[in-house]
């Protein structure tokens, strides 16, 4: 972690992301027992993801035989070639993308805004502001899919991409979260602003901002596996197979191409494997942003 | 820090003026609505548009429940009329049943499993970092994606689960196609990919406790089962309390995993309570019906937290 300031939350999840100092230094001559337990559980957690991407390169035949072959005779990515030609998994793809990066950013940009603004202003109607956001955590989504779904047909936002981002501009999560790291950081470096002149937003998109770096990783984190993995807002919003996200195809496949496994699980791979690609390289930061989503109850 | 401190001159205190008590008042109003104008440029855009598709919607569903709506023609209003159909619908009812039964085999597991995870990651040995990640990682997988996986993997036909039976000579399951066991597969998936969650929680109850306390018992001659149970449970009582009520919660609003799999079969054996106001609403256009079952569910839901908030209190573990 490069800045030195840190939310006292994020980093105590840090540490549990990272791995027990000098466990590769310190060499025991005993095997620890706890490797039995825990091998198998590892390769029990990986099988559902191992199997998915070895269907994905079998024959499609061999997948629905009896007795179904535990090694396929041979790889092959027809699975592909037809997921490719078949289907528009390309497009969804590109809308999947186009709807995580805007509710990425427009979380970065509103949540750390407001954010700042209930941790650091003081203004009429804050406390009441803050504490109705807090309330909206209360409320299940459920109760929300059929007002919003007939408010989005009144705007036409209906079976567009536009229905999928809305949602996601603003999370209660991120405001929440970005208060608290603001809160956290002590108010010196903004005094030391203010006395150079600078005026609340310089404060903010100068000082302020470029501090709370690790904050919006956990905040961007959080948003991309919402609005990535999210299905069933767009499974209600959206009927249109152009405005599809990724996880609503795939789950379509289930009806559409039932009988070819090869290709229902190379569409499962292009929908999964950015995410867990992202989690191998990131892993800290979505064990922190784990942390931090369940101490927020 | 004041907002008002970073202000260059506040408007009516010229320099040479004297200010009267009169001035006094204005300009603090002034500075008033300087800072609100400051603040509320900072929070309004986020809090418009979550106000905007929460509390506003929530008001409007309580609204719809009242009503009988296709969506088309004009809505009539009801009064507690859904919400009197809800208490005898047989299907409703099953619905909760399933719920029911899902929350009661999922949470428990859920909770134990956690801890378990927790307690044998909770140390420093070799290929903890393969262990780490292998746990860790089905938590990004979609419920599109676990369900494609589960149908796959509990195939009658074909999946790797029942081969696995055919060669160990054990008999054959139905799996997703049994009523019976239905359910159990949506949970054994749901587990595979919230492990994650409540091990990473209890990882940092556990990396909390103070090591004094468990080498403290083991001085005072407690076998590591037992300090387990004696020193360290007790000290994790919050997290579970925790933990408990929001997989609780996170279980009474199964949906997409019964979506992806069997959609509510085999003979609605997986229909749950969201799933039941899912078609209500979206399938046969009931609008106000649905919307009586969703604030049925919002108040489940309320009553399962804050009872077991009470309970927690009055034994007096402080979780929150």
């Amino acid at each position: 972690m490069s800045a030195n300031v840190l939310n006292e939350v994020v980093t105590s999840s840090e540490q549990v992301a990272a791995e027990p100092v000098g466990a590769g230094r310190r060499r025991r001559r005993r095997l620890s027992g706890w490797h039995f337990v825990l091998l198998p559980i590892a390769i029990l957690f990986l099988i559902p993801f191992a199997q998915m991407v070895l269907a994905s390169f079998s024959p499609a035949k061999e997948l629905v035989g009896f007795p179904p072959p535990f090694i396929p005779s041979h790889l092959t990515v027809d699975g592909y070639v037809k997921l490719f030609s078949q289907t528009d998994i390309l497009l969804w793809l590109g809308n999947t993308v186009i709807v995580s990066l805007a509710a990425i950013v427009s979380n970065i940009v509103l949540c750390s805004l407001a954010g700042y603004g209930f941790a650091r202003l003081k203004f009429a109607g804050r406390n009441f502001g803050f504490l109705m956001i807090l309330a909206t955590i209360m409320i299940p989504t459920q109760l929300l899919m059929i007002p919003t779904y007939i408010l989005f047909s009144k705007l036409g936002l209906l079976n567009g991409l536009g229905a999928a981002i809305v949602p996601w501009l603003a999370t209660a999560f991120g405001i929440f979260l970005m208060r608290q790291f603001f809160l956290a950081l002590p108010a010196e470096l903004e005094e030391a602003g203010a006395i150079d002149g600078c005026n609340r937003w310089q404060i903010f998109f100068r000082i302020v901002l470029p501090l709370a770096r690790p904050a919006l990783a956990t905040l961007a984190i959080f948003t991309l596996l919402g609005a990535w993995n999210d299905l069933v807002w767009p499974l209600i919003a959206i009927n249109n197979q152009h405005a599809f996200t990724l996880q609503l195809g795939i789950a379509n496949f289930q009806g559409a191409h039932l009988t070819d496994w090869s290709l229902v699980m190379a569409g499962n791979v292009v929908a999964t494997m950015p995410l867990i690609l992202f989690f191998l390289f990131a892993q800290r930061q979505f064990i922190a942003t784990m942390t931090f989503s369940g101490l927020k109850g | 820090m004041d907002d008002t401190t970073t202000l260059p001159a506040a408007p009516g205190s010229t320099p040479g003026s004297t200010p009267d008590a009169a001035t006094k008042r204005r300009v603090r109003r002034l500075l008033g609505m300087k800072s609100a104008v400051t603040g509320w440029g900072f929070v309004a855009p986020a809090t418009i548009i979550i106000l905007g598709l929460s509390i506003f919607p929530a008001g409007w569903a309580f609204l719809l429940s009242l009503q009988s709506w296709d969506g088309f023609s004009a809505a009539t209003f009801v009064g507690g009329a859904n919400y009197a159909e809800l208490i005898t619908d047989a299907d409703f009812w099953n619905a909760v049943r399933n719920t029911f039964g899902y929350t009661v085999l999922f949470v428990p597991a859920s909770v134990l499993l956690g801890l378990f995870l927790a307690v044998a990651l909770n140390r420093r040995i070799r290929l903890m970092g393969f262990y780490r990640t292998a746990i860790f990682v089905p938590f990004v997988a979609s419920a599109a994606s676990t369900g494609i996986l589960s149908t796959y993997l509990f195939s009658p036909q074909f999946g790797l689960v029942n081969n696995v039976l055919r060669v160990l000579h054990l008999p054959q399951q139905g799996w997703l196609d049994d009523p019976h066991q239905a359910m159990l597969v949506i949970a054994i998936m749901s587990l595979w990919g919230s492990a994650a969650f409540t091990t990473v929680i209890y990882l940092a109850a556990l990396q909390d406790i103070p090591t004094e306390l468990i080498e403290a018992a083991r001085i005072d001659g407690a076998s590591p089962w037992q300090a387990f149970w004696r020193v360290i449970w007790p000290q994790l009582a919050p997290v579970t309390m925790f933990v408990a009520i929001w997989q609780t919660i996170e279980a009474v609003q199964l949906f997409d995993l019964v979506y992806t799999t069997t959609r509510g079969g085999p003979l609605d054996a997986t229909k749950t309570i969201v799933y039941f106001l899912y078609e209500k609403a979206f399938h046969t256009l009931q609008f106000g019906y649905g919307s009586a079952a969703a604030y049925a569910l919002f108040a489940v839901t309320l009553i399962i937290t804050i009872g077991v908030v009470v309970y927690s209190r009055r034994k007096g573990l402080e979780a929150f």
